[in-house]
Formats: C-alpha cells, structure tokens, sequence
C-alpha cells in the first residue's frame, strides 16, 4: 500500500488528478462542499504619514463560523501588507507565494521593493488564474514613491485608491469611508476611523464579526496591532458545569507509556 | 447531500493543560446504511501526535497514506521527528495542491510538539486553509453540535482527567443528535509521558 504512494513525489504546481472523479461523484447529486471563506469586512486608507489597514477576524463555512478569531492582514514585506477577504486558503497561499517573491525579488535588487510591484505581481497572478482563484485583496504600503493602497479583484483587476473597502462588508465600510475620510488625516483619526469603518462591518455585516485587527504603515516604521479593539467579548460563564470523574462510561482503556530515557554523557575535554 | 457526508463521522480535538485530547466515532456507513461500526477515523503518526480524518472514507485511507509518505521523506532526509505544526503546514500544502480537484476530507491535527512538549491543535477545510486556535477544533457531520457542546463545556487549563469527561461529554451528547456518527467513540490523551486511550460505551443506534 506505501509502496504504491511513491509516485507521489510532489512536483509543485497544482494537481488535478482527482478532477474527473469528483466530476463524476458531483453528477450522482451530491453537493459541492463549502470551503471556508472570509466573508469579511477589510479596509485600507491612506493618512498623513504613511497607510493603515484593518480587518475583522471572522472565518465562516456557509452558515457556521469556523473561526472566530483569524488574522486576515497578512505580511507580503517589511513595508507592504495586504488583507484578504474571499476563500481563506486561497487568500493564505496566494500571500505566502507572493511575498516570496518578494523578498527574492528584493535580495537579487537589493532594494526595497516598490508597492506597485506587489500589486502587480498579485494581479497578474490573479489574472492567470482567470478568477478560479478567489481572492479579493487590499494591498497596502509606503515605498519611496510615498503611501499606496491598491484594491484588487480575484480575475486580477486592481484600482490605486486613497481609500479602499473589500468583501460583504464593504458596503457598510465606505458608507463609514465616503463620509469622513479626508486627506491629511492624523494617526489617531486615521486609526479610529478604520476601526469605525470595521465596526460598522462587523456589526451590520453576517460574514464579518468578531474583533478588529489593525495594520499602521509608516515611512520607516510598522506597526501590527492584532485585535486592536475586542469588539466582541465572550460572557463570563457564572457556574462550574464540570463533570465528575467517572461520569462517561468507558469500555476499556489503555495507557501506553512513552519511554522516556534521558541521558546525559559528560566527555571530558581534552586539556594539553 | 454534500458528498463530505457521505459515510458519515467525526472528529474532535481540544487543547487542556500540558496535554491535548483527540477523540474519534466508530461508524463507517454509506449513506444511512451502517457498514462497520470499528472505523476509527484517528492515526497514531507520530510519538505524540494524532491525525483525524473526517469525509469520505476512500480518500480519508488515501491522504493518509499520501502524508505518511511525505513525513516518512521529511524524517528520513531530515533525520528528526516531525513536530505537529510543520506536519500541518506539510497537509495543507498537500491539500492546496488539490485545490481544483480536492480530496473530499476536513482533517484534524492534535499532538505535543516533540521538544518544547507545548500542546497544539489544528483543523482545516477541504482545501488547506488551516485554523489553529487556543481551545478546540471539530470537523465531521455533527460539526455544529459540536461546536456547541465544545462552546459550553471547555474551560482553560483542564487537567487530563478532566478533559477527558469533557471532550467524551461532548463527543457523545453531539454525536446522539446525528443519525450519520456514532457507534462508539475513542479518546486519546496525550501526555508528555504517556498516551491513554479510552473507549467509550455509548449508544448504538
């Protein structure tokens, strides 16, 4: 049986092998099943000295949530982040890819690496997958050029905006956006009005919740604050609804002992 | 019907102090017919660490096999035990690679890291994305009720005997809500010294 696995030395790249078989299994009626999505409120703006990006940290799978407490701001570079909302896995893998790239891109350079070429590299990928990749994405960064904040879409087009919103809470965050963003915002504005655009995500939106994540970019400095604001506490539970021991029936048990043997040889140095 | 459904099953795995649980049902069926009641989803692959597979049992047996090639590669070129979070991050590779044509399972990682013996735990979806929090993870047909036994029951710091009543506890008041899991039940603790497994009496129907 291990034996017939080794032709299973992966090559890199994807791999379709089971397409015509789920295909087929697919046809007999049974649904497809539901991978886990961010549904997802993520922002970017531009502020005075640099960018900030903020997300929610909802995960769902249909109508469940399968995490409620996920980072969605992911690290492309030192200078560029980006926040993802779409399928979860394809945004974690198509951030990973791309920033090592990057970081390759930026050893054989030997510069910091521009935010136009993040946003270029994620775009043309996107595009090579003709939206079968489905990651939505709010790219954000400070270069040499200044603050950047680029908005791009899973079949791989991209917009360079001041201010940018992405997935089902999108909405509810540029209602936030379009009414109070202006330029030359300070950092304390700026922070609060993302959390502001954020919360009306993870409050008026069922594909985001949970707490706020926020993401400050600056000229020379950055500055992660995973779960800035709890937004959503869990209750305080009042009573002890532990169970006796013994209280589940058990068949029979096993224990198996780890042989745990430790050690230590002294060899004496050899003093001439 | 989603074809994650199909033989039914489920998994569960929660993070106590110093020790992680795994537990597993017994039921392989095909669709409401019961056809071995000795299936357990759960693999012992490494000293202290436990893989659970819930889906579709052919490619439940196949990814199996698939990853203890590429761990047996991985220790063999590296000559050191694998560690919970690299092997996770090895599945969900493996899994992204079937991204377009993926293998209809929702897996399960539960162990103590070899070294630093810090308990980890993991799930992912059927294509990769995984998710490790710092309480519980589930996966199967009776996932929602497990979710909700989980939510209620699990504490911070559970000492092991007590995270065995609450993963069993949970197990099983979960599993008497699904038609599709059940059957018996199997805990595994896993301890810095010593790895108990326990079977369950539970209904049978």
């Amino acid at each position: 049986m291990y034996m017939d696995s080794a032709r299973d030395v992966p090559s890199g790249g994807f791999n379709f092998d089971n397409c015509r078989r789920n295909a087929a299994l697919l046809q007999g009626g049974f649904k497809p099943p539901t991978t886990t999505k961010t549904g997802t409120t993520i922002v970017g703006i531009i502020y005075k000295d640099g960018v900030i990006l903020g997300a929610d940290t909802r995960a769902t799978e249909g109508p469940i949530v399968s995490d409620k407490n996920c980072a969605k701001i992911h690290y492309l570079a030192d200078n560029i982040y980006c926040c993802g909302a779409g399928t979860a896995a394809d945004t974690e893998t198509t951030t990973d890819l791309i920033s090592s790239q990057l970081e390759l891109h930026r050893l054989n350079t030997e510069r910091q690496v521009p935010v136009v070429c993040a946003n270029n590299m994620l775009k043309q990928m996107l595009f090579r997958y003709q939206g079968h990749i489905s990651a939505a994405l709010v790219l954000g960064g400070v270069d040499k050029y200044g603050p950047h904040i680029y908005c791009i879409h899973p079949h791989g087009s991209a917009d360079k905006l001041p201010y940018a919103t992405m997935g089902s809470g999108s909405l509810a965050a540029m209602a936030v956006f379009e009414s109070r963003w202006k330029p030359d915002l300070s950092e304390e504005e700026g922070k609060v009005l993302v959390r502001d655009a954020i919360a009306s995500g993870i409050f008026n939106d069922l594909g985001s919740g949970s707490n706020v994540d926020l993401c400050v970019i600056r000229k020379d400095s950055t500055e992660y604050l995973r779960n800035y604001e709890l937004a959503n506490k869990k209750g305080e539970r009042q009573l002890n609804y532990s169970f006796k021991k013994g209280s589940t029936p058990i068949l029979h048990t096993t224990i198996k002992d780890l042989q745990i043997t430790e050690r230590v040889h002294v060899v004496p140095m050899e003093i001439s | 019907m989603s074809i994650l459904a199909y033989n039914g099953g489920c998994v569960v795995a929660m993070r106590g102090k110093d020790c992680v649980a795994i537990a597993t049902d017994h039921r392989f069926g095909v669709q409401a017919q019961t056809i071995s009641t000795d299936f357990k989803k759960v693999f012992h692959i490494a000293p202290r660490m436990f893989l659970g597979l819930t889906g579709l049992q052919t490619d439940i047996l196949t990814v199996r096999d698939r990853l203890m090639f590429r761990k047996n590669i991985y220790e063999t070129k590296e000559n050191r035990e694998m560690a919970p979070k690299p092997f996770s991050a090895m599945l969900s590779n493996f899994l992204y690679e079937h991204r377009f044509g993926p293998y209809f399972i929702e897996p399960v990682v539960a162990g103590l890291d070899p070294k630093t013996l810090k308990p980890f735990i993991c799930n992912m979806d059927l294509i990769g994305c995984p998710n490790e929090p710092d309480d519980f993870v589930v996966a199967g047909t009776c996932a929602e009720q497990l979710y909700g036994m989980c939510e209620t029951l699990w504490r911070p710091d559970l000492e092991p005997d007590q995270l065995f009543e609450v993963i069993a506890q949970s197990m099983v008041n979960a599993f008497d809500r699904d038609a599709m899991s059940g059957w018996g039940a199997t805990v595994y603790i896993i301890e810095a010294d010593k790895i108990t497994e326990r079977s369950l009496k539970t209904r049978m129907d």
